[in-house]
């Protein structure tokens, strides 16, 4: 293996999806955070975003697919959870994937819950319509890593991909 | 019974997947009392689904549960490293032990689903019955305002892994603790019959709530890096704040100061036996199965 598996490795990789939102890959996740060539071995760093994420599992496993179908054994894939996974990591192109799909993209300043009680929710945009006259129904929607809105004007429901 | 007296009998799982290193026997029992509350918790939360009050809320807590789920698996997955790796330091000593087998390496699955109920070190107040939404709430809500306080200290933990784990944690903790303190404050300073059923909540779960700060043994040797006991100023503040929002009397009020405690130490209430059964049939059933 040379410089040359390296960038075919990458390339593969970068086919690889989030099964649950399936127009994006792992690197616009930016939950793929190394790949490195060491003694023959290929090692891969990922991160989850949510801890309890059962997409983590299945990605793992397409991940070593992808490389086995093109002959390349001696995978080694590790989760790494520090520095923890935060939404900064996900690409401007990621961004626009999800929103095209109809899910909100996170807002660019990335943060924590605001641990203030019943503080305003983040101001969203519509997806679908563009509008900024939107209602936050849940911060717990479909699945660990989005949140429920609706729209007021076009009265569509959409999930916003939660700042974390 | 006899499903579990079977497997018993033939693995020891309480003997043959524990560690007879004394060393890392306080970091493995502090990782397992970390996940065993995180997955019963996660566990008694998960029979609402299906069942709770509203959609969105039904998701909340389901949501809640995947992300206690999670939490606990990292905590058994570190666990299983540290003993696989002590036992393969004590390989000779182990072998003797166990009939010349060698010991069975351990996984998040087989302690998540082997342990029973005396080997388990969950918090007594998570094993406690779901009772009404508002119970579950308030149950939620001690624990959460408990747990951010927690992860908060081990995130500064010089074990890394321990820290990383706090780290990626407390950002979901935060969503929880919101959620449940937001959810008291609505029942309890609610409707007559909604704060009621709070005040009967708080009376039944407030015992329930000392363990927390009464470290066991392991918590003591395991060298976390701070008091256990330090965190509960800061906790009975935070919760002072909000039950005087939510009309809920003080903790400085409360009838009895009795707390119960053991479950750091294997003495559980006979509730912890129904869950296991439940959570556990599977796997000893069917012994290895997978998806």
């Amino acid at each position: 293996m040379n410089e040359n598996s390296l960038i075919e490795i990458r390339q593969l990789l970068s086919t690889v999806c989030d099964p649950e939102i399936p127009v994006l890959t792992i690197a616009d996740l930016g939950i793929l955070r190394e790949v490195k060539i060491v003694d023959q071995t290929i090692e891969i760093n990922i991160t989850p975003t949510y801890t309890g994420c059962p997409a983590m599992d299945m990605i793992t496993i397409n991940i070593r697919l992808a490389l086995i179908e093109h002959g390349y054994k001696n995978i080694l894939i590790k989760s790494i959870l520090s520095p923890a996974w935060t939404t900064d990591w996900m690409t401007e192109a990621g961004k626009e994937k999800l929103k095209a799909y109809g899910i909100a993209p996170p807002n660019a300043t990335p943060s924590v819950c605001e641990p203030k009680l019943f503080a305003e929710a983040e101001a969203i945009q519509c997806p679908l319509c563009n509008s900024w006259h939107t209602n936050l129904v849940s911060q717990f929607g479909s699945t660990a890593c989005k949140a429920l809105y609706q729209c007021e004007d076009c009265l569509e429901p959409f999930d916003y991909f939660k700042c974390h | 019974m006899n499903i579990f007296n079977a497997i018993n009998s033939d693995e020891s799982p309480n003997d043959a997947t524990l560690s007879p290193n004394h060393h890392s026997d306080n970091k493995e029992a502090l990782l397992l009392h970390l996940a065993d509350t995180t997955l019963i918790l996660s566990q008694r939360n998960t029979a609402w689904c299906g069942h709770g009050p509203i959609l969105e809320q039904d998701i909340a807590i389901t949501n809640i549960s995947l992300d206690l789920l999670g939490q606990a698996r990292n905590f058994y997955q570190y666990a299983a490293r540290v003993i696989n790796e002590a036992n393969a330091l004590n390989s000779s000593t182990a072998e003797i032990a166990n009939t010349g087998e060698g010991l069975k390496k351990a996984s998040e699955d087989s302690l998540a689903y082997l342990r029973t109920e005396r080997a388990f070190k969950n918090l007594l107040l998570v094993e406690q019955p779901n009772g009404d939404w508002g119970q579950t709430i308030l149950r939620q809500y001690l624990f959460s305002q408990f747990q951010y306080l927690l992860y908060q200290q081990l995130q500064q933990s010089n074990d890394q892994q321990l820290a990383a784990i706090a780290e990626k944690a407390i950002k979901e903790v935060i969503y929880h603790v919101r959620w449940s303190s937001e959810w008291v404050i609505r029942l309890g300073d609610g409707t007559p019959e909604s704060h009621a059923r709070m005040q009967l909540a708080l009376d039944e779960l407030w015992p329930y709530t000392g363990e927390f700060f009464m470290p066991a043994e392991f918590e003591n040797k395991a060298s976390i890096g701070f008091e256990l006991d330090s965190l509960k100023q800061p906790w009975l503040e935070k919760v002072s704040e909000l039950f005087e929002a939510a009309t809920l009397p003080s903790p400085n009020s409360m009838k009895s100061t009795f707390m119960q405690t053991g479950g750091k130490t294997g003495n559980h209430s006979e509730q912890l036996g129904f869950i296991l059964a439940e959570m556990q049939y599977l796997q000893r059933t069917y012994p290895n199965s997978v998806w």
